[in-house]
């Protein structure tokens, strides 16, 4: 049976974390002594270990503006976004609304849905049968540069 | 039991879940250099814009239906693939990625499951961790699960995107209503014997006597009329095989009547070619190199050649690679003709590490070294940064992409933003 492949394709693999900051012991067969620091070896603490449980459902994001400072999301901080995780009253979502990306904590009230910003400047938003509304992920985590 | 998993119109889905906007919009995808459209939604494939639409010929007919195009975004696709290559290993141990967009997964063990529950499943799975659209095809062979994807596919509203086929009765139903064509590997010529034979659905096919099929046609096809009556002859390829050969072709962003131009393009192709040896740990026995003008353009002469060259021992180094291609372009290449396209064919592929030495020829042992360093430089610095001299450095990748969408998987500074 023939199999499609295609011809001059190649496709590039995001860079894969699979290493772990794990450390390669190569003490060899040298005759002398061990490191004694080898039976104690352990993996390096990865970040992505950190701040990614399923890596197949996570995805970034850049905050841009202020209308999450309350819940510190800052412009320009870097959001750890889980699409696997199920949307819930008082989740921190990254919304598509009517056209934008929109970081917003998430109110569900019965049947009805809310976006609440935590900036006193910032309006609560309601969602309604007219907003073009898609909840595209749960915000695991928040990453900020000083 | 084989489930055949296919994303719908997979690089127009990977775009709507980056831009929703496209999200029930007419959206088409273009080949490499902006050349022709290779996927389309399902709303531009209802205004009939037709598959492999050279886009300077459909550019008003787009602009008029509001037909979103966009430049093909490979590094985001073989991503967003990827993921759900990956999600699909959850659903069973066994599975075979047949392409960017589809796999199968043997359902071995699995008998006491209801399989229509379990597509269901799977294709929630990948629409929520992904946001890609998929359908599931269910059934005992491997060729009977692609017609159950096109019925799951089709018809949409009646099975949710999944169905199963697991009686004889439905078997049969599905063979009568599939199009001899649209069978998995019935290629055209096939489908022209074969119609000549009175067949013209899937169903007809299986039909005809095994010892017809095998004295007129192969085993292959055998195998296939045997997979449709739901007996398992084809099994599960889930070694990842290597390409058996590997091509980096491409049109040049204008027309080139001088040699100079053209040994740059071919040189940085042969590169290419190279470097993909390198990694998947081949190296090639020959080279074929292709020259063609503008096939467009009907007024000017035109020219279509092709070279091959055969090495004295498999190589994969740069060097002799590039020099081999750029010889034979230059013996191909004819004054007064304006070349649009070029490209290089590394074939005749084995093993870099357990080729047969030849006797009086050997690659000059400097080479290996130097490539390892190249390659780990150009990894580490992102970009080709070393390059032959023959190549132009300023010249990066010059495929035309004037309307690429981010990079918002494979890199930090395109990732969407959210206020």
């Amino acid at each position: 049976m023939s199999t499609k492949t295609p011809k001059s394709l190649t496709f590039f693999t995001p860079k894969s974390s699979d290493s772990k900051g794990a450390v390669f012991i190569d003490t060899g067969i040298s005759a002398g002594f061990p490191s004694p620091a080898d039976d104690f070896r352990e993996t390096r603490i990865s970040l992505d270990e950190e701040l990614i449980t399923n890596k197949e459902a996570t995805f970034f994001a850049k905050v841009s503006g202020q209308s999450m400072i309350g819940a510190g999301l800052d412009d320009n901080d870097l959001l750890v976004i889980d699409r696997s995780i199920e949307p819930t009253n008082n989740k921190i979502a990254v919304c598509f609304l009517d056209g934008e990306f929109t970081v917003k904590r998430l109110r569900v009230e019965n049947d009805e849905v809310w976006l609440q910003p935590e900036n006193p400047n910032y309006p609560i938003i309601k969602i309604t049968e007219e907003n073009d509304f898609i909840i595209w992920g749960i915000v695991t985590n928040v990453v900020k540069k000083l | 039991m084989y489930a055949l998993v296919d994303c719908n119109n997979f690089y127009a889905s990977c775009e709507r879940v980056f831009n929703p906007i496209l999200q029930q919009k007419p959206v088409a995808i273009l080949s490499n250099n902006d050349g022709c459209v290779i996927s389309m939604s399902d709303e531009a494939k209802v205004l009939q814009l037709p598959f492999g639409a050279p886009i300077f010929k459909w550019e008003g007919f787009c602009k008029a239906n509001n037909i979103s195009v966009l430049s093909s975004n490979y590094p985001l696709y073989g991503d967003m693939s990827a993921r759900v290559m990956k999600i699909l290993e959850q659903f069973s141990p066994d599975i075979e990625v047949y392409s960017i967009d589809e796999a199968f997964l043997q359902l071995k063990g699995f008998e006491n499951y209801n399989f229509s529950d379990y597509g269901t499943q799977i294709r929630s799975r990948i629409l929520q961790w992904t946001g890609i659209p998929t359908c599931v095809g269910i059934a005992p062979t491997k060729a009977l699960s692609k017609v159950a994807n096109k019925i799951a596919r089709k018809f949409p509203k009646e099975t949710d995107g999944v169905y199963v086929i697991d009686s004889d009765e439905k078997r049969i139903k599905a063979l009568k209503w599939t199009p001899l064509k649209k069978v998995w590997g019935i290629g055209y010529r096939l489908e022209k014997r074969l119609a000549a034979k009175g067949c013209e659905t899937a169903w007809d096919f299986t039909q005809l006597s095994d010892n017809w099929v095998l004295k007129n046609f192969s085993i292959t096809e055998w195998k296939l009329k045997k997979e449709l009556e739901g007996v398992p002859k084809i099994e599960l390829e889930n070694e990842v095989s290597s390409k058996k050969s590997i091509a980096t072709t491409r049109s040049f962003e204008s027309t080139f009547s001088d040699i100079d131009n053209i040994k740059e393009r071919v040189s940085t192709f042969a590169v290419s070619c190279a470097e993909k040896l390198r990694k998947q740990h081949s190296s090639c026995h020959m080279i074929i190199v292709v020259l063609s003008s503008d096939r467009h353009k009907k007024d000017s002469e035109q020219h279509r050649a092709s070279k091959t060259v055969v090495f004295p021992y498999p190589t994969n180094s740069t060097l002799l690679i590039s020099k081999a291609a750029v010889n034979a372009a230059k013996s191909m290449f004819k004054k007064g003709i304006k070349y649009k396209r070029a490209g290089v064919i590394v074939t005749g592929l084995v093993p870099t590490d357990n080729h047969q030495l030849g006797l009086f020829l050997h690659e000059n042992p400097k080479h290996k070294p130097l490539m390892i360093a190249i390659d780990h430089l150009n990894t580490k610095f992102k970009a080709d940064k070393i390059k032959l001299g023959n190549q132009d450095l300023k010249r990066t990748w010059k495929m035309r992409q004037e309307r690429l969408s981010p990079k918002y998987t494979t890199n930090i500074n395109d990732i969407i933003l959210v206020t």
